[in-house]
Parts: structure tokens; C-alpha cells; sequence
């Protein structure tokens, strides 16, 4: 979906960056890693983003920053065109109704004493407000869950059907965002085919914007309209055309590690070499060099720039693949 | 409609819990059946027994158990049977309500210190760890020789003697809970903290810590004896079980009976309290495997 | 035949978990045993290793041919001498398989050290051969180490090291690359893949990815609430499904040049243990093509055309009537 270049995204991520420190003690100083190293993207209304990746290349922590879960150790969270990284606590409520997050393990994401009447009225609750009357059944059709659920607790529950409450809760203030954070990661391919259905009914029912965190590169091809891919806590390549060839080595890495369900298309699964380094002892270079296929002498003495290549697609790479 | 939140605060947490089929169970139903007998033999002491528990019959003295006497006489001539019911008043109550004070003032400090953590845990935790190190009839001893010798005494030593076990207990369990994803959906739904803390952690901890507070009655029974046998419990005539441990202890020969009773009493309640924290802890145990899976 | 089960039935106190379950697998040939969490697939992996009698289950009809021996029936203390040696066992997750406070090298030195009798010397280098071969580089210093200093990727090398060590015929393997990134899923399953043709292994490969199946495995054996649906070689049964819920499984995965919206899952979820029903199709609720036959009548399982099975009253490939249809509804 493009926007015009005049146009205020509703939610803009500009030159994120956040460092964690772990293992300091009294006399120790601690080792830092930096989870994400500037990051800038920019959701318009309407749009599907999705961010891809491995584990530890720092999605997540991407999208608790985009939540303001926590705090960014530079760069700016804007909503709507206001500066939001400042804000906290009871300052933060107005964003809290207008963007939501639905986590990805359905099993820990819901109090297992609340009873699904009670998960659906903690967004209501938790800033002292009350529902509106038939809310909870409200939500409960919307996610296709039966009203008789409302009394059941999370355990009674099958993981398809915890996370569909899990959505029903983001949506309890009707929210113009929301931060969908591996949502289907932890569930059987099956229900994860459900719960996409399920989300993209509602995208195109409620016009609601989503930031689709995700490992699985054909899931978000399928699923987005656009596509961040992120390696070592930086943006790697960023595809406006979901479907577009991808230029930068390491997508094309992910693609071809892809399995596809039809046995005759065997032969194309060329699996990535090495292990991702550790994020406490990056390369000085391009963070992908040591496993990358085209690496040349420049990739290792500095890092490429998220460049333009075609229309809004950039990638950050000194050799892209030929498109 | 928001009302129904409340629902799940600790009223219902304790409806939903594991102590009406912890009853159930051939043990928790003896040991948890023993103990309310106790409870109404305190409670309806005057109805239960003809005698005072203080005045004195010295024609009476020494009697051996009999049909109108069945623990016997002591000393002054005072019903056993009654002193021990009378007794039970004091023993009890003064050990339940200094649990459950300790429990309050604990788990708000071990819920705050697990949640906020930082430099208020580490103070937290210095004083906890301090009063740990030493053994809680020192802690006890220590107090009463500040504060006095009597009922308010007992209560405060006993009070601060557990306060360091269930403040650890807590935090440590806060600081488990706090990692669970509802916290942090909670925190993305613009939660505050004391709704964090009264609706999620401290509902989903509750469970632990009432059984460590339903164990500790139990060694505070015996604290509360100890101190009494000492003379620095409740202060005569007000019975109670180790005040009459410690006159009977001089008679063992003449009159056995005086001190065998209450110290039967004390050993069968404490011993009940034990098992019935344990098919509490056991019932907890397996409801929270069942949680996981 | 390596593996031949026939009409394997398993039960823990009066449910019936496992029904009327064939399969088998030969050497040099993978089996992919497929179905969504309740289908019964890693109780029928336990049940295999004869592990499944100590969660109290029964085994109450069919055989176990392993390599010309029933194990059904078979004695601990021969199951014992029979797993880890002859039958390895690769389990879901490898943060907890290995015992964190033992070396790496130690924890797989037990194992031929065990079943192969080999000294501590001779252990340690055929555990260093063992792992270098899965591509570990360094793997002498590997072996010093213990499992936290190693990533998810890795300890599953590792796991699989140790099925590995006392040279098995079969290896069994519960969903292994379930909780690895997609790089390392692919390296893992093209090593699995690679082992079976160079060590003449048979594999069974327990997951509900039908992708991962396509990739690797030979033969597919598709379950359903405890029951087979559909079984047969893995292009036959890619190239035409015949039971709905094969299809619909395949259909779960999205692929590229898919239109958007045509991604819809399967409805519904698998059937809880309590509510098996057993005069009829399991699947049914779930179904598209279920009529009032299915609802009341099990559908047996018949051999097809290409020497794999089939359960289903109304296969993909058959008309569907209109009565029948509209029943549905």
C-alpha cells in the first residue's frame, strides 16, 4: 500500500535504538548488546508491516518499543505524528486505547484466575473504566469464540482459542494499531491458517493497521503488504512489494530455507551455512558477512546503508542479489 | 460490568481454592475435623463446661481424670477440661492473628521488593535476611524482654519472628509471576502497578503463602507455649497451654494428669495444623502441574 | 520391513487413544507421521519405545515388528537394551533433553559407553567422530562444553549426537525442529535426510508441518484423533489427496502466489480424548463433505492403489451428493 509522501503514518519508528546490559555485579561491569540499532520504519493506515527475522535479531524487542513497554535507549516512537517516547505511566493511557499488542504464547498471556469475561474487561478495568454493556459478547463473535466461553477459564481452552481471546482483548477499545508479536507461533499450523483468516477479517472489517512480527518469511509474504527484514537488530532489507524478488543475501537465504509443501520442489532448499554470531561480539562489518555467499573484502571493513533500490524498497547491502 | 473484575480478587481466590477438597481426603479430613473441633471447643467454651477457669476449689485439688472431672483437677482445684478449652482461646488466637498480621505486612513487603526490586529490595532484604539468621525464639525472646511479658508481647514477637519467612516467600514468587506475559499484557493495556500487584500477582501467589502462613500457625503454637511455659505469655489466671504446662511440670508425680493434657493438646493440634498444610501443599501442587499442561 | 506396526490399539484406563494404527517403515526410508497436537502422534512414538506403559497405557490389539521381533509384550529389560541402542529417540525440545550440569561430550559418551561397551577413551573419540560428521566445528572443544554455552541449533545437533552414538537401525524423531529458527530447521532436516541415505537408517518423523514432510520424508502417514485418515508415498499423496483432512492440511500452508483470504485453516479443533466417538468419522465435525453416513459409521481403512490406506466414507476424488451436501449443512 503506498502512501502519499505527505502523509502522517500513524505509527513512525525513527532511528530506534536499545542496548541491554546483562551480567554487571558490584565490582563487574556488565556486557552490553544493543537488541536493536537503529531502526526507523513507518506504518501507514491501513497497512499490514510485516518484520521478519531470527530469533535474537531483535523483533521483539522492536515491537515492545513500539508498544512502550519499554524505552528506547535513543530514537523516537511517534502515533499519529505526536512524540510519544516521553510519555509514561498514566500519560500513556490515551496511546494504550489506540494501540494494542497481542503476545505469542497464548498459554502465559492470560491470568489463568481470570475467567474470559474477566481477560475481556481487564483493558476496561485496568484504566478504571467501565464497558459498555454487551461488549464481552460483542468481542466474543468477533473472534468467533461462543458466548458461552465467557464463564470458562484460560485452561479449559485449546490454544487456537486462547489466542483468539488474546485478539479479542486487543481489540476490546476498538484501537487503530495493532502489534501482532508471532501471534501463531506457538500453535499447530492448522489453527495458524484459522487465526490469519481471523485477521485479516478483521483488517478489512474494523480497518485496523498491523505490525506483524513473525519468523516465518512465507507466512509474511502471504499475509503483508509490506515487509521489514532484520538481522542482528538492524533492518536488513525492506520490501514494499511483498511479492517482489528479494535483493538482500539473507532474505534470499530465509526464502530458500523455506520449505515448500510439494515434493517435487525438493531440490530448491539451499540451507544457510553457520550459526547467527553473538549479538555481544558483532563483526565490525555487515553483521550478515560471515555467512553470506557474496561477501566481498568491503563487507567486512564497514557496514552497508539501507539504500533505495526500487520504488520504496531498500536494502542494505554492498552486492544484492540481481533482481 | 467491570464490577465482575473484582470477581477475581483474593475473596474468590480463597472460594476457589484447594481447602474444600483438601477436606475431602481421609488425612486433611481428620487432621482439618480435629482442628475444628478445637476451634469450637475455644469458641464455645462457656456453653461446653460447667466450671470457671478461675476460681479455686482447693478441696478439689489433684483429683485424677473422672466422670465430672474427665482431665482431672490441678492444683487449685480447677477443671483441666476447662482451663484447656479457655486455653485454647488465648493459645489460638493469639498465634492465628500474629500470623496473619505477619502474612499482611510481609506480603506487601515481599510483593513490593519482588515487583519494584532495585535499591528498595536490597534494603528489604538485608533487614529480612538479618532477622532470618537468627532462630525465631531468639528473635521472640528478644522482643518480649523490650516489650514486656503478656498477650501483646507474644503477639508482636511472633509477628516479627515469621515476617522475614513470608516476605522472602512472597517476593520470590512475585519475581517468578512478574515474567509471565498477562504482566506485560496488563502493562500494554495501561495497567497500573497496584492493579499488577492486587489483581495478577498477589491473586496468583496467594495460594503458596496461605499454606507457609497455615505451616507457621502451627510453630507458632508451639512459640506461644514456649513463651508462656517461660512465664512470658499470657499472665495467670488467663489460661493458657503453656502457662499450665509450666505449673504442671512441678507436679508431674503428684498429679501427672495437669501437665499431660495440655501438652497432649498441644502436640495433637500442631501436629494436625501439619497435616493439613500438607494435603493443602499437595492438592496445590498438583492443581498448578495441571496449570502448566 | 525395518518397522511394521499392524492394527496398533492403545488405551490408558478405558479410552482408546490409539485405534487400529498401521505403518511402517524400511531402511533407508523416512515416514512422516503427521497430525495437529491430539492426533496421537508422539503417543504412538512412545508407545514404539515401549515408554507408553509407564503413563499406564495398555497396548490392547495389533503387533510391533521390529526387525523380525513382536515388541509388543516385549520386557522392560529387553525394551531397555533395545532403545538408545537400536532405537534412538530424538525429542522436541533440546533445552531440556540434556542434563545442564553434565558436559556435552559425557552426556553422549554414556550412551556408547552403555550399549557399545567402550572405554571412556574410545567413547569420547567415537563422540567426537559422531559430531564432527553433524557438522559441529570444533567439536573436541564442544565436547568440554555444557549445553548453556550452545544455541538452540546446536543442542539439537547434539540430541541427535546422542541417538545417534550407539548406531541405531531406527531413529525416532518428535517434532526436532519445532522450537529452531527456519535456518536451522533447514540445516537440521537436510542432515536428518542426509544421515538416513549415508547410514542406511529409517527414520519416523513425528510433526504437524506439512511442508517439513514434503521436504524430506518417503511414505506419509496422515493421523486423525488416534486413528490413520490417509497413509501412502509422500508425491502420491502431495500430488492428490484423497481424505479431506489431508488436503486441508496441506492447504494450512501458505505459499507463495497465494491469493489473500485463501488461507482458512481447518475449522474447529481436534476432538478432546473424552469425547472419541467410535461409530464414527472423528473428523466429521470438522469436515466439509461429512454427511449423516459419517456421523454414524467408522470409516475403515482400505488399501489403495499405491499400497498406502485410506478411511474416509467420501474422498476427495469422489462426487459429492447433493443430498448428501446439503445434509451437511
Amino acid at each position: 500500500m503506498q502512501m502519499p509522501a505527505d502523509a502522517v503514518p500513524v505509527l513512525e519508528l525513527d532511528g530506534l535504538v536499545r542496548t541491554f546490559t546483562t551480567g554487571g555485579g558490584l565490582l563487574r561491569k556488565g556486557r552490553s548488546m544493543t537488541a536493536v540499532s537503529d531502526v526507523s520504519l513507518r506504518v501507514a493506515a491501513g497497512d499490514i508491516v510485516g518484520v521478519v527475522g531470527e530469533s535474537g535479531c531483535g523483533k521483539s524487542t522492536l515491537a515492545r518499543l513500539a508498544m512502550r513497554l519499554i524505552d528506547p535507549s535513543a530514537g523516537r516512537v511517534l502515533f499519529e505524528g505526536r512524540d510519544v517516547t516521553q510519555d509514561h505511566g498514566p500519560r500513556l493511557r490515551p496511546l494504550r486505547k489506540k494501540l494494542q499488542m497481542v503476545f505469542q504464547d497464548p498459554y502465559s498471556s492470560l491470568d489463568p484466575r481470570f475467567t474470559l469475561r474477566d481477560c475481556l474487561l481487564e483493558p476496561f478495568a485496568a484504566l478504571g473504566e467501565t464497558a459498555p454493556p454487551g461488549r464481552v459478547e460483542a468481542l466474543l463473535d468477533q473472534v468467533g469464540l461462543d458466548r458461552s466461553f465467557a464463564g470458562a477459564y484460560p485452561h479449559q481452552l485449546s490454544g487456537g482459542q486462547r489466542q483468539r481471546v488474546g485478539i479479542a482483548r486487543a481489540l476490546a477499545y476498538r484501537p487503530e494499531v495493532v502489534v501482532l508479536d508471532e501471534p501463531t507461533a506457538s500453535l499447530d499450523v492448522s489453527i495458524q491458517a484459522q487465526i490469519i483468516a481471523l485477521l485479516q477479517e478483521l483488517h478489512r472489517t474494523s480497518g485496523l493497521t498491523y505490525l506483524f512480527i513473525s519468523h516465518d518469511l512465507g507466512l509474511v509474504r502471504y499475509f503483508c503488504t509490506r515487509i521489514v527484514v532484520m538481522y542482528l537488530g538492524s533492518v536488513v532489507e525492506e520490501m514494499a512489494d511483498p511479492d517482489a524478488v528479494p535483493r538482500h543475501p539473507y532474505t534470499a537465504a530465509l526464502m530458500g530455507s523455506s520449505f515448500v509443501p510439494d515434493p517435487t520442489e525438493r531440490a530448491q532448499i539451499v540451507p544457510l551455512e553457520g550459526e547467527i554470531p553473538s549479538p555481544f561480539a558483532l563483526p565490525p562489518g555487515c553483521p550478515f558477512a560471515p555467512r553470506c555467499a557474496r561477501v566481498q573484502d568491503r563487507c567486512r571493513a564497514s557496514r552497508p546503508a539501507l539504500t533505495q533500490t526500487t520504488g520504496a524498497s531498500k536494502v542494505a547491502c554492498f552486492n544484492p542479489v540481481e533482481a | 460490568m467491570s464490577g465482575t473484575v473484582h470477581k477475581t480478587g483474593i475473596l474468590a481466590t480463597i472460594r476457589r481454592s484447594v481447602a474444600w477438597r483438601a477436606l475431602a481426603t481421609i488425612k486433611g479430613g481428620v487432621a482439618g475435623g480435629f482442628l475444628l473441633l478445637v476451634v469450637l471447643g475455644a469458641i464455645f467454651a462457656p456453653v461446653l463446661t460447667p466450671y470457671d477457669y478461675d476460681i479455686q476449689a482447693l478441696t478439689n485439688a489433684f483429683q485424677p481424670p473422672s466422670l465430672a472431672h474427665p482431665m482431672g483437677t490441678d492444683e487449685f482445684g480447677r477443671d483441666v477440661l476447662t482451663r484447656i478449652l479457655y486455653g485454647a482461646r488465648t493459645s489460638l488466637s493469639v498465634s492465628v492473628v500474629a500470623i496473619s498480621i505477619s502474612l499482611v505486612f510481609g506480603m506487601t513487603l515481599g510483593a513490593a521488593a519482588g515487583y519494584f526490586g532495585g535499591r528498595f529490595d536490597r534494603m528489604v532484604m538485608v533487614v529480612v535476611d538479618l532477622t532470618w539468621s537468627f532462630p525465631e525464639i531468639l528473635v521472640a525472646l528478644m522482643l518480649v524482654a523490650i516489650i514486656g511479658p503478656g498477650v501483646t508481647g507474644t503477639l508482636v514477637a511472633i509477628c516479627v519472628a515469621y515476617l522475614a519467612q513470608f516476605t522472602r516467600l512472597t517476593r520470590s514468587q512475585v519475581m517468578a509471576l512478574k515474567t509471565e506475559t498477562y504482566v506485560e499484557a496488563a502493562r500494554g493495556l495501561g495497567a497500573s502497578h497496584a492493579f499488577i500487584l492486587f489483581r495478577h500477582l498477589l491473586p496468583n501467589c496467594l495460594g503458596p503463602v496461605l499454606v507457609a502462613g497455615m505451616l507457621a500457625t502451627g510453630d507458632a503454637i508451639i512459640l506461644e507455649a514456649t513463651l508462656g511455659f517461660f512465664g512470658l505469655g499470657a499472665q495467670p489466671p488467663t489460661p493458657s497451654w503453656g502457662g499450665m504446662m509450666s505449673s504442671g511440670s512441678g507436679l508431674l508425680f503428684k498429679g501427672p494428669w495437669i501437665i499431660l493434657f495440655p501438652g497432649l493438646c498441644i502436640a495433637l493440634t500442631v501436629v494436625a495444623i501439619n497435616l493439613f498444610g500438607d494435603v493443602l501443599l499437595a492438592k496445590l501442587d498438583i492443581r498448578d502441574r495441571l496449570r502448566v499442561v | 520391513m525395518l518397522l511394521d506396526v499392524r492394527d496398533l490399539s492403545l488405551r490408558i484406563g478405558t479410552v482408546g487413544l490409539l485405534d487400529g494404527l498401521s505403518f511402517s517403515v524400511d531402511r533407508g526410508e523416512v515416514l512422516g507421521l503427521v497430525g495437529e497436537s491430539g492426533s496421537g502422534k508422539s503417543l504412538t512414538a512412545l508407545a514404539l519405545t515401549g515408554l507408553a506403559a509407564r503413563m499406564g497405557a495398555t497396548i490392547t490389539a495389533g503387533s510391533v515388528v521390529f526387525d523380525g521381533t513382536d515388541l509388543v509384550g516385549l520386557k522392560e529389560s529387553a525394551y531397555r537394551r533395545l532403545r538408545g541402542k537400536r532405537i534412538g529417540f530424538i525429542t522436541q525440545n533440546p533445552m531440556s533433553a540434556l542434563d545442564a550440569l553434565v558436559t556435552i561430550g559425557d552426556q553422549v559418551d554414556q550412551v556408547s559407553r552403555l550399549h557399545l561397551g567402550l572405554s571412556k577413551r574410545a567413547a569420547r573419540a567415537h563422540t567426537v567422530e559422531i559430531l564432527s560428521r553433524l557438522r559441529i566445528p570444533e567439536a573436541e572443544v564442544v565436547a568440554r562444553a555444557y549445553p548453556h554455552n550452545l544455541s538452540g541449533g546446536m543442542k539439537q545437533r547434539v540430541v541427535i549426537a546422542m541417538a545417534l552414538a550407539a548406531d541405531p537401525d531406527l531413529i525416532i524423531a518428535d517434532e526436532p525442529t519445532t522450537a529452531l529458527d527456519v535456518t536451522v530447521q533447514a540445516q537440521i532436516v537436510m542432515m536428518l535426510a542426509d544421515l538416513v541415505r549415508k547410514r542406511d537408517l529409517g527414520l519416523i518423523l513425528i510433526t504437524h508441518d506439512m511442508s517439513v514432510v514434503a521436504q524430506i520424508c518417503d511414505k506419509v502417514c496422515v493421523l486423525y484423533a488416534g486413528r490413520v485418515a490417509e497413509s501412502g508415498p509422500v508425491r502420491q499423496i502431495f500430488a492428490a489427496p484423497r481424505h479431506p483432512y489431508t488436503e486441508a492440511l496441506i492447504g494450512c500452508i501458505p505459499r507463495d502466489g497465494m491469493a489473500p483470504g485463501s488461507l482458512r485453516g481447518i475449522p474447529g479443533t481436534v476432538a478432546a480424548v473424552s469425547q472419541y466417538g467410535a461409530d464414527c468419522c472423528r473428523f466429521a465435525p470438522r469436515c466439509g463433505r461429512a454427511d449423516a453416513r459419517c456421523r454414524t459409521q467408522q470409516p475403515l481403512p482400505v488399501v489403495t492403489g499405491t499400497g498406502g490406506m485410506l478411511a474416509c466414507h467420501h474422498p476427495v476424488d469422489s462426487p459429492v451428493k447433493e443430498a448428501a451436501d446439503a445434509d451437511a449443512r
